[in-house]
């Protein structure tokens, strides 16, 4: 009983997740031609989303409280400043990721 | 055409590298965790394989054991995942025509990949459509073996990783910079970035993700029509 709750719970999830990600796709890959509209929020919405997805990752962030975020921020300083000199994803990745993991665990305990 | 797709692979493979850091270590976390509730592996396979939404599998472990309603579930799920509706808006026109690799790639399109392959700029459709396959099935494995690796393991990695998941915030850090670098136009980043803030503000974290999407759609649609009309004037 409990197990198939469970599976149950876990079918859900699966299902409505799926639905999500094929609803777009469904609903205007049968035309021949994307509806302008959609092509035009295809061109303009990467922008938005990786802003949303940026601020999204930082959600949890208690700017009121110490550290007051200084962790992130010095991060993604230190990811951007990065990669506008080099321009190299990994190296900006991996440099602003050994900088956070050096902060939360050494710095700013 | 064999070389062709090797080189595809490699690219794909070095681009997916950081997605491969944050998912392994997040996954880990994530069969751990499920571990420690009395979920053994097989749910860690089961959850990683169809369900392949990483935060929203965190939370579903409060769902199972707290023994949370199938309404309740599914209206978590919606209100979690709903940002996926914009990926699959944005890539209608990308994946056209993708033929039999199309329903994987949908299937697989998580906040990472869609990273990775939004901003592709491979010159034709079938070397575009061959990485963003090869970038997702590639992302699934990387979170899949984590969470299996995590759920069989338990709690005994070796050395502190504490952190290793602002990798994940470090790639769509540089994914946005190489955004506005490639264009002159700002306005839709800007939108992004204010609407999402501004709603986390209003509504808190648990629920700026709905309002913040709605703001970006209402924004970016008055955009057009004035520019339209700027355009048209």
């Amino acid at each position: 009983m409990d197990n198939l709750h469970s599976a149950l719970i876990v079918a859900v999830v699966a299902l409505v997740t799926i639905g999500l990600r094929f609803l777009p796709f469904v609903i205007f890959s049968g035309s021949k031609q994307t509806p302008p509209y959609v092509a035009y929020l295809g061109r303009v919405l990467p922008y938005a989303i990786m802003g949303m997805l940026v601020v999204y990752c930082l959600r949890n962030v208690n700017v009121s409280a110490a550290p007051h975020g200084l962790p992130e921020l010095l991060s993604c300083l230190l990811v951007a400043g990065l990669h506008l000199w080099k321009r190299n994803t990994l190296i900006s990745i991996v440099g602003g990721t050994a900088c956070y993991m050096l902060l939360v665990q050494f710095v700013f305990v | 055409m064999q070389s062709a797709f090797k080189r595809t692979l490699r690219e794909a493979f070095i681009a997916t590298t950081p997605v491969m850091a944050g998912y392994i270590v997040l996954g880990m976390g994530f069969g751990v965790l499920l571990s420690t509730k009395g979920y053994g592996p097989l749910w860690a396979l089961a959850m990683s394989g169809f369900i392949y939404a990483g935060s929203m599998q965190y939370l579903a472990i409060d769902l199972l054991t707290g023994g949370a309603s199938l309404i309740t579930s599914a209206l978590t799920t919606l209100l979690v995942n709903a940002r996926h509706l914009f990926y699959g808006i944005s890539m209608v026109e990308g994946y056209r025509g993708m033929g039999k690799k199309k329903p994987y790639a949908i299937f697989a399109l998580t906040d990472e990949t869609y990273s990775l392959v939004c901003q592709d700029k491979h010159p034709t459709q079938e070397e575009r459509h061959q990485y963003a396959f090869l970038v997702s099935v590639l992302n699934q494995c990387w979170w899949v073996g984590g969470s299996l690796i995590g759920s069989l393991l338990g709690e005994v990695i070796p050395f502190d990783v504490t952190g290793i998941d602002f990798a994940l915030t470090a790639l769509f850090v540089t994914v946005f910079i190489e955004q506005w670098l490639s264009t002159r136009d700002h306005a839709s980043a800007i939108i992004g970035v204010a609407a999402s803030v501004g709603c986390l503000m209003i509504f808190g974290a648990d629920s700026f993700l709905i309002p913040a999407m709605a703001s970006i759609l209402l924004a970016l649609s008055i955009l057009r029509i004035v520019r339209k009309e700027a355009a048209h004037g």
